[in-house]
């Protein structure tokens, strides 16, 4: 049983929901900024009061397109729109408007870089609606019953549905789909793209099968609030499905599911027993939209490098390591950071991404800051990572001065003749270093005769201690070794030798 | 000076010689409603103290002759379909008996810039889905000239208003007609605008591809005067049309050699003889006056009406959907869950909304789609080629605004046949979208009729300016005796 489980095939499809980072909402002017009061960014319009009409938002047709583009979409020529209903508390008007007979994008592909190598993954369409209100349900409480309490802020916010082609294999396939989309979208710079915001959502289609049959019930998963949740739902959700089918009981119905974080599971919610009746029908308040091809060809001049072209180019080019350029080509500042650096640095491009992706990184994480808000500049950079070089300090002054680089801004010479932190390479101050300290400490350097070498970075802390980490390691090391030399030839006794002989 | 039969350049005229305020003027006409509104319920709200107010500011902006336009200190009464802020606005429903405007429709922002007052809110079938003003939760309309018979509708509350002298001017709104038939029937004059001529921000909508708010007014300068002020581009609305190049004229045209289509569709069986003799009458006096007549054919009227009820109720049902009982609605069955409370409050629909709901929810549904809505659509794209094509051979259009007068309250009203017959020569421009008027024709016994102009996007003034020549050649400004302003309601100059 467990062993044929194996040979079942998992096809998963997802559907996208990205937030479009406009200033005002799709039909409206109000404000779309995250984390405000409940109710305040609201007006006639996307409050769904009678009377209310809605006045397309031109910028979010340009995010739809720009994301056509960078998604290879066949795009709509005009930009028409239609009515989606249903009853819910938080859906103001009673329906939504969405794009259900011409999606303004349709037959796009994504390539995204899997275990096995690079595969485009089709998108089968990209289209524009409108985001719901909020519900809070309360619980009873001291103030009375439970309630239910909606916020529109969000109603009218407008969202971009992607919907793939069922062509991912596996929940890793997903995981990693999704990451990339992700990158396009930052990149893009059409939303903040962001899960934790709701910015950024993802459902999930599974089903399973036999190689060669059809496709087996689908299910549709909910509530996938990180790329962990989505790739652990899936994980779940495979398995479970692939028990069932061993088992010889597919599933017989599709049906909605939740994941459960806390439980690790996935949690039946409804069953999709018929595809629910929409009523669609064409939006008789907005008028198409005429979608000219000289602002298509505007939109395609002004698409930046995609993270795939650009991770090719960071391999290529600069020989970056596969994770790192992977990892740089999906983060846009500080991939034009790194570029902007290496245009005054002659080091090697990998000691420049070493330095971004770790203590940078490090840094900014620490700080809750990103790329903008740096104080010093990519040249700036550059001359510290050169002075390293230089061996003027070491690498660990190197990370000081970066974090004072990071906190006043100064320059990197600024801040190591401010804190005197040259490093000294004078053979004969590092001499009288170390005779110090190996004269301070004898019971040490008998240990370090008798073969503890322990005892060695014992004296280079001390040393580096007392110079305050400003000692040419790679002198230190010789000359370390040199004095201790001279303690044996001097016939000190000690020493594994010697002892033996005694 | 008789003030109920006074048109508005005569009011304007007195409110700028001061020989009577703004206020004296809206007490005139509130007093006038509360004697005899009683009988023919054409308002469901009047705010007194809100129309004194805005009188007594237009009285301050003439006495400071600061911005003061043709209707500073003149009375409009509003369709309670059209958003008024702070003005309780029901459509003529029990789910918005409580529902109180956040903000004011661009036509009554409009309004209130000019210095307008805003006498009241008039009646009409419930969310304008009728053709009698009979399906208001506030009760029936009736018609002044005979109060057993039907006002017309849905802006039957409208019409009555200036028939009755109760108001000057009104706001009405046309779907299939819901301004010109009421109008024919209460013999008044009724504008329905080209769609997107008038701005429909906070028009509370029915079927919004057709809807287009509209002027009612006693006589043909009123009805000029009131359109000009509501017309115009507005950003809010994203089927307002662009401002046309130039203002459209002032009446005063000369209507000689103008082409006159006759399309014979309007005037088959069905038309009542005598009215069909009426708008032959008109037809005659615009010959006579210079205008040639043009017989021809428009073979998509005939499909009009099924198209026009597939498509308004199509969108009717998608208009009602908002009324769930979560902001609207006299909320109940909320123990019941969400379903049980939406489903509870959406029972609160009169039964004509009830139906146009079913119908429309019904021809939406994946199954019909393709077999009603898309062939709908195809006629009324048919509609507008017929139109056009019709505009190359005439100038304008002439035909009857409804089958026959205004029925009686018991009979037609009823009966769905009689209904679609008055409605048969209305829909046309709402589908096409084109301007339409109707201006009263003479009398049937004691009943008003109307004839009705129909003209390309945009010849709003030109249909005006025709229609006002048959007027001036056939006088009639009476209004229905027992209403007629009596001497205490004179005032002297
Ligand atoms: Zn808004």
């Amino acid at each position: 049983m467990w062993v044929s489980k194996l040979r079942y095939e998992t096809v998963i499809g997802l559907e996208v929901h990205v937030e479009l980072k406009t200033k005002a909402k799709l039909w409206c002017g109000c404000s779309t900024q995250f984390g405000a009061e409940p109710n305040t960014q609201v007006c006639p319009v996307c409050l769904g009061l009678p009377g209310g009409l809605p006045v397309l938002n031109r910028k979010a047709v340009e995010l739809a397109l720009t994301t056509g583009l960078a998604l290879n979409c066949v795009l709509t020529a005009d930009c028409r729109f239609d009515r989606k209903h249903y009853f819910y508390p938080d859906l103001p008007k009673g329906y939504q408007i969405t794009q259900f007979y011409h999606p303004i994008g349709r037959e796009g592909w994504l390539e995204v870089e899997f275990a096995d190598g690079p595969r485009r993954v089709r998108i089968k369409e990209i289209h524009l609606e409108e985001e719901a209100g909020r519900t809070y349900h309360l619980p009873a409480g001291q103030d009375g019953g439970a309630a239910s309490l909606l916020d529109y802020n969000r109603s009218g916010i407008p969202l971009l549905e992607i919907v793939t082609a069922p062509e991912l294999s596996s929940p890793a396939e997903a995981r990693l789909f999704l990451e990339e989309l992700k990158a396009v979208l930052e990149c893009l710079e059409v939303s903040d793209a962001k899960m934790e915001e709701g910015s950024f959502r993802c459902d999930a289609n599974l089903s399973v099968r036999r190689p060669g049959e059809a496709l087996g019930k689908r299910v549709e998963l909910k509530n996938l609030n990180s790329f962990r949740a989505l790739e652990a739902a899936l994980a779940y959700e495979e398995e479970r499905q692939r028990e069932l089918l061993a088992q010889g009981e597919p599933l017989r119905h599709e049906e909605v599911r939740a994941w459960d974080e806390e439980k690790g599971i996935t949690v039946y919610m409804r069953e999709k027993e018929r595809v629910a009746d929409y009523r669609y029908f064409p939006e008789p308040e907005v008028p198409p939209l005429a979608i000219p091809a000289a602002w298509v060809q505007t939109l395609r001049r002004r698409l930046p490098e995609l993270p795939m072209e650009k991770r090719r180019r960071y391999l290529e080019v600069y020989q970056l390591a596969a994770a790192d350029a992977a990892l740089l080509s999906r983060r846009k500042a500080e991939a034009a950071f790194f570029e902007a650096t290496l245009r005054y640095y002659r080091g090697s491009a990998q000691n420049v991404a070493n330095w971004i992706l770790g203590e940078l990184t490090r840094i900014m994480k620490e700080a809750k800051q990103s790329v903008a808000d740096l104080r010093f500049s990519a040249e700036d950079l550059a001359a510290l990572l050169q002075l390293q070089d230089q061996k003027v300090i070491s690498g660990k002054i190197a990370k000081a001065v970066l974090e004072e680089m990071f906190r006043t801004g100064n320059k990197p010479a600024a801040i190591i003749e401010e804190h005197g932190w040259q490093q000294i390479s004078d053979p004969g101050t590092i001499k009288t270093l170390v005779r110090e300290t190996l004269a301070a400490n004898p019971a040490a350097v008998e240990d370090y005769l008798g073969g503890k070498e322990k005892a060695f970075a014992f004296f280079v802390g001390d040393v580096m201690r007392k110079s305050k980490g400003r000692v040419n390691p790679e002198l230190l090391n010789t000359i370390l070794r040199a004095e201790l030399g001279n303690y044996t030839a001097a016939g000190h006794s000690g020493g594994q030798g010697g002892h033996e002989a005694g | 000076m008789v003030i109920g039969k006074m048109d508005v350049g005569a009011l304007r005229k007195a409110l700028d010689r001061r020989e009577i305020s703004a206020v004296e003027l809206t007490t005139y006409y509130l007093d006038r409603i509360a004697q005899l509104d009683p009988e023919l319920n054409a308002f469901i709200t009047v705010p007194r103290a809100e129309a004194l107010r805005m009188a007594a500011a237009a009285d301050r902006r003439i006495a400071a002759q600061e911005g003061v336009t043709a209707l500073t200190g003149i009375p409009v009464a509003i369709k309670d379909n059209i958003c008024t802020a702070g003005i309780r606005t029901t459509c003529g429903s029990r789910l918005l008996a409580d529902f109180i405007p956040i903000y004011d429709a661009t036509v009554v922002a409009k309004l209130k810039q000019a210095g307008a007052v805003l006498l009241g809110k008039t009646n009409l079938d419930e969310f304008a889905m009728g053709s009698a003003t009979q399906y208001s939760f506030y009760g029936p309309t009736r018609n002044p000239w005979d109060r057993d018979r039907v006002a017309g509708g849905s802006s039957g509350g409208s019409a009555v208003a200036v028939a009755a002298g109760m108001a000057p001017l009104a706001l009405g709104t046309d779907t299939g007609g819901s301004i010109r038939q009421p109008a024919a029937f209460c013999g008044v004059w009724g504008l329905k605008p080209t769609y997107g001529r008038v701005s429909r921000y906070g028009l509370v909508p029915y079927a919004p591809s057709f809807d287009q708010i509209g002027p009612l007014a006693r006589n043909a300068r009123d009805l000029f005067l009131l359109f000009r002020a509501l017309a115009g581009h507005d950003p809010l609305d994203p089927t307002s049309l662009p401002a046309p190049a130039e203002t459209g004229g002032d009446l005063s045209g000369s209507i000689r050699g103008l082409r006159v289509g006759l399309p014979r569709e309007f005037f088959g069986a069905g038309l009542d003889a005598e009215l069909k003799e009426r708008v032959l009458t008109v037809a005659q006096v615009l010959a006579e006056a210079g205008c040639v007549l043009v017989e021809l054919s428009l073979p998509s009227v005939a499909y009009a009406l099924p198209a026009y009820y597939l498509l308004a109720y199509a969108e009717a049902s998608s208009s009602m959907a908002r009324y769930d009982g979560v902001r609207f609605g006299n909320r109940s069955g909320a123990e019941q869950g969400i379903v049980g409370m939406m489903t509870a409050t959406r029972q609160g629909f009169g039964p004509e909304v009830k139906r146009r709901v079913l119908l429309g929810t019904y021809f939406l549904s994946a199954d019909c789609y393709e077999e009603y809505y898309r062939p709908a659509q195809k006629v009324r794209a048919w509609l507008r080629q017929d139109f056009a094509a019709a505009y190359r051979r005439c100038d304008l259009l002439l035909t009857p605004t409804t089958a026959a007068p205004a029925f009686r309250f018991a009979d037609e009203a009823g009966d769905e046949r009689a209904l679609a017959l008055t409605e048969q020569c209305t829909v046309a421009a709402n589908l096409t979208g084109d301007p339409a008027l109707s201006f009263p024709c003479g009398r049937i016994n004691h009943l008003p009729v109307g004839a009705q102009l129909i003209g390309p996007a945009g010849a709003e003034e030109l249909l005006i300016r025709v229609a006002a020549v048959y007027a001036e050649k056939a006088p009639d400004d009476a209004m229905p005796e027992w209403t007629a302003p009596d001497v205490g309601e004179q005032i002297e100059v």
